[in-house]
């Protein structure tokens, strides 16, 4: 089976793998920060006191890398002020007041021709609608769907590994709107005009992956669906790559130095839903699960706060001690529930039981070394970063980490490696300015 | 209701470094149980000093740097380790020293976890130093003075011993060694239970096949005698003084098996395990350096650039 070198087994703990895609209450208000993707950030579009609509563009940035972000609710504008925020603490945010209906905006009307748009119409639709990477990164997607002109691309991945412990999103999701999800793609494959078209997913998701198989056989679709092993991080967009078309991204490239683009699911149904439906990215499939009484697939209105969220899914189960955006593995853990659901969001995770062990020395065992789909030495580069030698971090290519966590957790000594390369990696590049 | 704001990731192996410290004394029953049955309570006393001492020796040195309480399992591998190796006749005060040294100078001296020498050996070989004559006084199990298998090949070119007698341990020898069988038993469960990694002791058990063979000698002997298996599987996988690297754990393999196969072969000493092991020791650092590895996406990386 497909796979890729290095990995951990961590449990699967996909408590909701078969908990149906609910719909959440429409919430009272929703906080919407300026920043919610990979780019420059929106100026806002409305002021306080304004009347918005659900599908309203309320804020957008000049700048080609950005996503411009719509209401998700109609309602009044409360006032665009600091507000906490998943990633970055806290951000500028416009904060909306429901007004309890759903009245939505007049530019969200379903599109006729869409089977007939050109690559470039499809590129322009996908930015308007503020499309980023679902998966977690945020990459504002026409930027994806843009190489430069040197850069040929011919292979088009689909993202549905979800290789996260707990959350089961894109699985849920790939069960319920196969036929989107597969309008989507062939949308984006053909803005990026590329012929190979491949769905991977883990080998613990089955059910998804012989329903959209069979589903892709029966229409006769050029589309292959790819089962690979379930190993964590596989759905690492270079780790993905590797296992499914052999090709390796460049040390620090991107995919399309290769000729390929990965696309997650839910990016995939955010695109249908962009050109076939004309509706922006105002909301999103999240799963809420760890200590809460009833972990839950939700679909939610982006700003929504975790709190409300939680309090959906019957409260918390016992004392949480740690709150997290995403999933265990990558997630960041916050501070408190008021944070709002932004686009990158893919679960909010409570853990409730939380084993901390004292950090001991390094033992040399190797086992980092060992699990590191990089091939890196992490033990090296987080000995270097306590001692704040960052020129030899950079010798042991700290910057090609990108923080997957296997070494942390397969280190017995309990090192929190992640967290000392990663204050390599910004060292590293404030000194290379 | 107070969160904790840590870095991911928020999950955990269960993997400790106490237990992977237990697993080995667990690995190493066999063995034990072994230089019972063949030396009785000779054995039991060597290795009932050697783990006290050694574990004493670790208390004492923690308590002086002001460090909190822990069982010394690690120290208890190590003398473990170290009592493995001695002869059946050697007077209970050798593995008292022996700990003592390994303990106390070669392991505690660097700092902790930060030794360049194997403990146990670096003991074992300051014992050799210190009394040559005590460190090689053999009996057979059955109490007949005389010389090991190896040794018997080295003075009098003879093999003394049978396949089965040396894969079983009724032969004469250190009280762990002697064994194979036993040796073997622990370190299937070090692999199953994912302590141990197979590429230094196949590549040192692999490197001493190949080149006795070729040299024109008889490989199974020379992998059945001696203290081959021990040092393969317990010595040469510890973790703190072997490197870290893919790469280098091969070379350190094949680095044992030659110094191993060079020793027996050419020098005036029957057996080189336990130099072996320490010189390779003291090349880990330089090793590590040059099997740094290169990240994924690396070569394609340069021709980019250029």
């Amino acid at each position: 089976m497909l796979t890729f070198k290095g990995g951990v087994h961590p449990a699967y703990n996909k408590l909701t793998r078969k908990s149906r895609i609910e719909v959440a209450k429409l919430p009272k208000k929703v906080i919407l920060p300026l920043q919610q993707h990979t780019g420059a950030a929106c100026e806002p579009l409305v002021k306080a006191g304004d009347f918005v609509r659900v599908g309203q563009k309320i804020a957008e940035s000049k700048a080609f890398v950005s996503a411009p972000i719509h209401a998700s609710i109609s309602g009044k504008v409360m006032g665009i002020a600091k507000a906490p925020h998943p990633v970055l603490g806290e951000y500028n945010s416009v904060v909306i007041e429901s007004d309890g209906k759903i009245e939505w905006h007049d530019s969200v009307k379903k599109r006729e021709n869409a089977d007939k748009l050109t690559a470039k119409e499809i590129i322009d639709i996908v930015k308007e609608a503020g499309i980023v990477g679902l998966g977690g990164a945020a990459f504002p997607t026409h930027v994806k769907l843009s190489p430069p002109p040197e850069k040929k691309i011919d292979t088009l991945i689909l993202n549905g590994a979800e290789c996260e412990p707990y959350l089961t999103c894109d699985n849920r999701l790939m069960m319920e709107k196969p036929d989107e999800i597969i309008k989507g793609l062939k949308l984006i494959a053909k803005a990026l005009n590329a012929s190979n078209i491949f769905i991977g997913i883990e080998d613990n998701k089955q059910d998804a992956a012989a329903y959209l198989d069979a589903k892709l056989k029966k229409e006769n679709e050029n589309i292959k669906v790819i089962t690979l092993r379930t190993k964590y991080p596989e759905g690492a967009e270079k780790m993905l790559i590797h296992a499914v078309t052999k090709r390796k991204v460049p040390s620090r490239g991107l995919p399309m130095d290769v000729g390929c683009v990965v696309s997650n699911v839910q990016t995939a149904k955010a695109v249908y839903d962009a050109v076939y439906e004309g509706k922006p990215l105002i909301e999103r499939v999240v799963t809420i699960t760890g200590d809460v009484n009833e972990p839950k697939n939700m679909l939610v209105k982006i700003g929504t706060q975790f709190k409300e969220l939680i309090g959906q899914c019957g409260g918390y189960k016992g004392e949480p001690k740690k709150i997290i955006n995403g999933g265990p593995m990558m997630g960041i853990a916050q501070v408190s529930g008021d944070v709002p659901v932004i686009k990158g969001t893919s679960g909010i995770l409570v853990l409730a039981d939380i084993e901390r062990n004292e950090e001991e020395r390094c033992i040399r065992c190797g086992r980092c070394v060992d699990v590191c789909p990089m091939l890196l030495m992490p033990t090296a580069i987080a000995q270097y970063s306590d001692k704040e030698n960052y020129e030899m971090a950079d010798s042991y290519f700290a910057l090609d980490c990108f923080e997957c966590g296997c070494c942390a957790y397969a280190c017995p000594s309990k090192i929190p490696l992640v967290e000392k390369i990663k204050k390599a990696k910004i060292k590293i590049m404030e000194n290379k300015k | 209701m107070s969160l904790i704001k840590s870095a991911s990731p928020h999950i955990t192996d269960k993997e400790l470094t106490e237990r992977i410290e237990c697993f080995t004394i667990l690995a190493l029953i066999p063995a034990v149980v072994a230089s019972l049955y063949f030396f009785g309570l000779k054995a039991f006393f060597i290795i009932i000093v050697g783990v006290i001492i050694a574990a004493l020796t670790d208390i004492l040195i923690d308590k002086l740097k002001k460090k909190k309480f822990k069982i010394p399992f690690g120290a208890m591998v190590t003398g473990l380790l170290l009592a493995l190796t001695l002869p059946p006749t050697i007077p209970l005060f050798v593995p008292v020293v022996g700990s003592f040294v390994a303990i106390s100078i070669v392991k505690h001296v660097f700092g902790t976890r930060s030794h360049i020498f194997n403990p146990a050996l670096a003991g074992r070989a300051f014992l050799v130093a210190a009394w040559p004559v005590l460190m090689s006084k053999w009996i057979t199990p059955d109490g007949v003075t005389g010389a090991t298998p190896l040794g018997a090949l080295k003075i009098a070119g003879e093999k003394i011993a049978s396949y089965s007698q040396l894969f079983f341990g009724n032969i004469g020898g250190t009280i762990g060694e002697t064994s194979a069988l036993a040796l073997l038993i622990g370190a299937a469960f070090l692999f199953f239970m994912k302590v141990i990694d197979w590429k230094i002791p196949l590549a040192y058990v692999g490197t001493v096949f190949i080149l006795t063979f070729a040299f024109g000698k008889d490989p199974l002997f020379h992998i059945l005698a001696g203290g081959l298996m021990l040092g393969a599987f317990f010595m040469a996988t510890d973790y703190v003084t072997t490197p870290i690297t893919k790469k280098g754990r091969l070379i350190f393999g094949v680095g044992c098996g030659l110094l191993t196969v060079v020793i027996r072969l050419f020098s005036g000493l029957p057996e080189g395990v336990m130099y072996s092991i320490l010189l390779m020791n003291a090349f880990t650092p330089l090793i590590e350096r040059y099997t740094r590895p290169k990240p994924f996406g690396y070569l394609k990386f340069k021709k980019v650039e250029k």
